[in-house]
Order: C-alpha cells, then sequence, then structure tokens
C-alpha cells in the first residue's frame, strides 16, 4: 500500500532522470502541494454541500492534477530549462533551491501545522485472506495499478511515448526526426507531477493529514525507490516503489521482536535508507537499470 | 551556378568558424529539384560541417538556407524537418534499445499529429493513426528491404542494414531534401550496388537527395551535379563530366597540378 504510493512518486524521479539525467528534489515538494490543494478544494466544498464523500474526493483531485501538472512545467522551464546545458551539480542545487522555495511558500499559505483530512473514505477493516484491509487501501492499490498501466501504455504504444524515449536516448538526435525535444520534456515533468499529485492525495487521505514537510521524507523514500528499481527505468521505479513499501512495511512490523524490544517501530525510516546504500554499494544502476554507470 | 528557374534548396553565403578553423566561407550552392546532388572534397573540407548547417543542426555565422523559398537558417531542428529536410549521419546514429520499425515510426513524428490528450484517452483517431503509422512505417522497411528485421532492436543489426534503416527512418518523415552523409561507408561492392538503385529509386519517385560521399565512382556515376568543397570554400560546382576535369578540384585531391583526375580518384 505504502508502496503504490513510492511507487507513484518514484516514476516521477525516474522519468525526468530518464530524459534528463536529473534528478529533481524538488519532486517530493510536488506531492505535498499536490496533497495541500486537494484538502483545501475538499474542505472548501466538503462542509456541509451535500454532496457524496466520492464526489468530493474526485473533485480535490481533479483540482489538484492540473494545479501540480502546471507546477511541474513551471519548475521545468524556470529552474531546469536555462540550466539545461550546464553542468550536472548546478541543476542539481536549482532542484534543491527549488524544494526549499516550494516547502516555504507552502508554510506560508497551509501554515506550519498539520492539516487534517476529512474523514471522507472508507476506514473500517475487512478481513481478506487473513489480511486486514482497509477499502482505502484498495483503492489505492487499484488506483496505482490503473495509472501505472495507463503510463507503460503511454510510453511504450503512442506517438509521444515514442518521442519520450527517442529524447532519453539521444535529445539531438530526437531533434533530428522532428520531435519539439523542449516540448516532451516539459511535457515528462507534467506527467510525473500529475501522478505526484494522485500520490499525495493518497498519502493525505490515508494518514489523514498532511502538512508542509511531507514532501520531504516522501520524496528521499522514493528517490530510494527509483534508485532500487534501476533510476530511468520506468518499470524499475513500478517494482522499486512496491519492493520498499514491503520491505519498510515488515521492517517495522518485525524490528521489535528481532531486537528483543530495544528498537521499535519508529525506526521505520532506517530500512529504506539502509535499502538506499546496500543498493548504491553493491548494485548501483538498480533491479532493473543497465545505464546508471555510465549516466551517474 | 544556375540550375533552372525554381532550386529546391538555396544555400547562400553560408560562414562557420569553429575556434580559429574556418569551416565555411562563404559557400553559395543551388539544388534543383528531383536532382541527386554530389557534394565531395578532402577530409576536413567542410561537408558534414555544411550538412549540419543545412540541417539545422549548427547556426552558421552568416549566410541563409532556404528551402522552397522558405528559410531554414535560424529555424530549430525540429522545425527543419518538419520543413522537408532529412538526413542520415556519417556515424549511424540509430535509437539502439528501440526495434527497426519503432525508429522509422519515431522518425514520422513530424508527419503524425496525435496529441497528449489523445494518447492518453486512446481516441478513435489516435488509434486509426498508430496503425495507419505502423502500415507506413512496414511499407518504408520493405522499401529498403529490411522489413524481415522489423522487430529486431535496431542496435543488432549488420551495419549495412543499420544503413538502410537510417535510410527508412529519414524518409519516414516524407522530406523534399534528404541529405545522406557517406551512405556508402563501410559498405561492400555489392551493397553499394544496391545502395546506388535505392539512391536512383528516391529521385524516380520525387525526392531529391544530397549526397556526401567518398566513393567518388558513386558520386560520378549518378549525379546529376556535384559540389567540391575544400578549406571551406565551394572550389567547383557543375556536372560530374566539368568538375572531373577541373584542374582546381584535382589540384585539391592531388596537392598539385598533375595527370589527369581519373586517374587520381579512382
Amino acid at each position: 500500500m505504502l508502496g503504490s504510493i513510492y511507487a507513484l512518486v518514484a516514476l516521477g524521479y525516474t522519468m525526468v532522470y530518464g530524459i534528463l539525467g536529473l534528478i529533481n528534489f524538488a519532486h517530493g515538494e510536488v506531492v505535498m502541494i499536490g496533497a495541500m490543494i486537494a484538502i483545501s478544494v475538499i474542505v472548501a466544498i466538503g462542509t456541509g454541500s451535500g454532496l457524496p464523500a466520492p464526489a468530493v474526493m474526485i473533485a480535490g483531485i481533479a483540482v489538484a492534477i492540473p494545479a501540480c501538472m502546471l507546477l511541474g512545467a513551471l519548475l521545468e522551464r524556470i529552474a531546469y530549462r536555462p540550466l539545461r546545458d550546464a553542468p550536472r551539480l548546478t541543476a542539481l542545487i536549482s532542484a534543491i533551491g527549488m524544494s526549499i522555495v516550494l516547502q516555504n511558500v507552502a508554510m506560508i499559505v497551509w501554515g506550519r501545522q498539520y492539516i487534517s483530512f476529512p474523514p471522507l473514505l472508507p476506514n473500517e477493516p475487512h478481513a481478506v485472506l487473513g489480511a486486514t484491509v482497509t477499502g482505502t487501501q484498495v483503492l489505492i492499490v487499484a488506483l496505482t495499478v490503473v495509472l501505472m498501466g495507463a503510463l507503460l501504455l503511454l510510453v511504450h504504444r503512442t506517438r509521444l511515448g515514442r518521442a519520450m524515449r527517442a529524447t532519453s536516448q539521444s535529445p539531438a538526435l530526437a531533434g533530428l526526426m522532428g520531435v519539439n525535444v523542449d516540448r516532451i520534456i516539459m511535457f515528462t515533468f507534467m506527467i510525473g507531477s500529475a501522478l505526484a499529485a494522485v500520490a499525495g492525495v493518497m498519502i493525505a487521505g490515508y494518514y489523514g493529514q498532511a502538512h508542509y514537510h511531507m514532501g520531504f521524507m516522501l520524496g528521499l523514500k522514493a528517490f530510494t525507490a527509483a534508485v532500487l528499481g534501476g533510476i530511468g527505468n520506468i518499470s524499475g521505479a513500478m517494482l522499486g516503489g512496491l519492493a520498499l513499501g514491503v520491505i519498510e512495511s515488515l521492517g517495522a512490523g518485525y524490528i521489535g521482536a528481532l531486537t528483543g524490544g530495544f528498537l521499535g517501530s519508529h525506526y521505520q525510516d532506517v530500512f529504506a535508507f539502509a535499502v538506499l546504500i546496500v543498493v548504491l554499494v553493491f548494485r548501483p544502476s538498480g533491479l532493473l537499470g543497465e545505464r546508471v554507470a555510465e549516466r551517474a | 551556378m544556375n540550375v533552372g528557374p525554381e532550386p529546391l534548396l538555396r544555400v547562400h553565403g553560408i560562414s562557420k568558424a569553429f575556434g580559429g578553423v574556418q569551416a565555411l566561407s562563404g559557400v553559395s550552392l543551388e539544388i534543383a529539384r528531383r536532382s541527386i546532388y554530389g557534394l565531395i572534397g578532402p577530409n576536413g573540407a567542410g561537408k558534414t560541417t555544411l550538412f549540419n548547417v543545412i540541417t539545422g543542426f549548427i547556426a552558421p555565422d552568416a549566410g541563409t538556407c532556404t528551402l522552397d523559398g522558405r528559410r531554414l537558417t535560424g529555424e530549430p531542428v525540429h522545425r527543419v524537418v518538419q520543413l522537408g529536410v532529412a538526413r542520415t549521419f556519417q556515424n549511424i546514429r540509430l535509437f539502439h534499445q528501440m526495434s527497426a520499425l519503432e525508429n522509422v515510426m519515431v522518425g514520422m513524428h513530424a508527419r503524425s499529429t496525435a496529441g497528449a490528450l489523445g494518447a492518453v484517452l486512446r481516441t478513435r483517431r489516435v488509434r486509426d493513426e498508430e496503425a495507419r503509422m505502423e502500415a507506413a512505417a512496414h511499407a518504408l522497411l520493405e522499401r529498403v528491404s529490411i522489413a524481415a528485421h522489423a522487430d529486431a532492436p535496431s542496435g543488432s543489426l549488420p551495419y549495412g542494414l543499420q544503413r538502410r534503416l537510417e535510410i527508412a527512418r529519414a524518409l519516414a518523415s516524407s522530406p523534399k531534401l534528404i541529405a545522406l552523409d557517406e551512405p556508402a561507408a563501410g559498405m561492400n561492392a555489392s551493397e553499394t550496388a544496391s545502395l546506388r538503385e535505392l539512391i536512383d529509386a528516391l529521385r524516380e519517385d520525387g525526392t531529391t537527395v544530397l549526397l556526401i560521399e567518398h566513393d567518388v565512382r558513386l558520386v560520378m556515376g549518378l549525379c546529376d551535379r556535384v559540389a567540391v568543397l575544400d578549406h571551406g570554400q565551394l572550389i567547383a560546382e557543375g556536372v560530374p563530366a566539368a568538375v572531373q576535369s577541373d584542374p582546381a578540384v584535382i589540384e585539391a585531391y592531388l596537392g598539385a597540378p598533375a595527370a589527369p583526375v581519373a586517374t587520381a580518384v579512382r
């Protein structure tokens, strides 16, 4: 469940990396902004409007997605395109700068406190095959599967996807094929941001709250997931996200028992970064990656 | 220099320097519609630079190129393709991680229209366009006789077939002018012969061909007109027979006025 959210966010990292060789560290903040906007919309129309909960929920997502796509396009245009030919480190610093800017903007707009997500989603547990799941969890996983399927279809079966893959292999050559490379790059940012918006709503809905700082840790973990799967590789991001979610949940669940209660489940975050270190040391190209060594 | 009333491509006063090296100085030429135009010259003469300028890959310091009266110079690369210029590369450049068919379909990008929304929603129109593109891409692969390898990763094809695939990909954008940069490089005699047939067939179909080639026999046998570059300057231009006996050309190739070029360049 957590894994599907990581996977959605990781896709944004991996698509941008695949096409530009850039780690967009502001991507976690796009997730956060998506969550914030969705909550604002849901709160604004949700109280006493009499609309059914799913409709309110969909309205929130429907506003958050285009807003985040616009934000992603702006990020690309303002922070990355002018630096396209600059050394990679410059663009990386620009990304971290944008991340700080977005956090602060969110802090000014939505305040420093936790913002609670209205309880719209079904949370009563059901027993399925010996496991306990809630409607929300099922919804999240189902939506993730649909989005990933759509993305794979887009990338592998359409004209735009072909242009994206061509651009990622060689921007100069893609241009010679008549591909408007600038537009494809912007489009890539927009798709990643749309997925980030959905992920933001999911995670806010799942935990019932959002916070201006939530994108930071989530972004790092999704980045870990992307590296685990092989950064630049779309299927890898999906696999890495799901794997990381499972590792984290199992780790958090069993760490208490394994250490005799010395370490508790609040050490959950350790696992993601232990995974990151292990992957970077032993298999820097990730589970499905091939090209990272020459790129890094 | 006059090659008819209305040339397809007009190159006017192109100059380009890389640092202190003057790669091209004041090159002008005109290419007639439905002709095969050869561009020859010793290594480092500026042939590929001129190609890069015409295709919008690099911007010239001075001068303009116009295709059918439309200015190419200053347009971004993808616009130049849309206006009708396609090219291949001296060192083959394919999308190695894609199949041969997909390479050709990327080449069709400029001539297809499906947008983001349609692509996501898989509208009827988009699906029809995809099907049409795939059929057209297959036809192009047939045309260059590599249809049997449509689904093979392009990087795994033998060298001669990769060259053919590059030509098919360039043709995919339905260009008015196709620029081939040393298409016969590294080919054996029979491969060169079938390449020659292919280029001839392109002209028959109404495509204009600009050809850089070291294989002088191929150039002289195939081209309607030939231009010779040396040290970035156009030193001769005309029908093959005239160029072949031009003293300036002989000197460029041999370094001194000497024997007939026929023996020198063959």
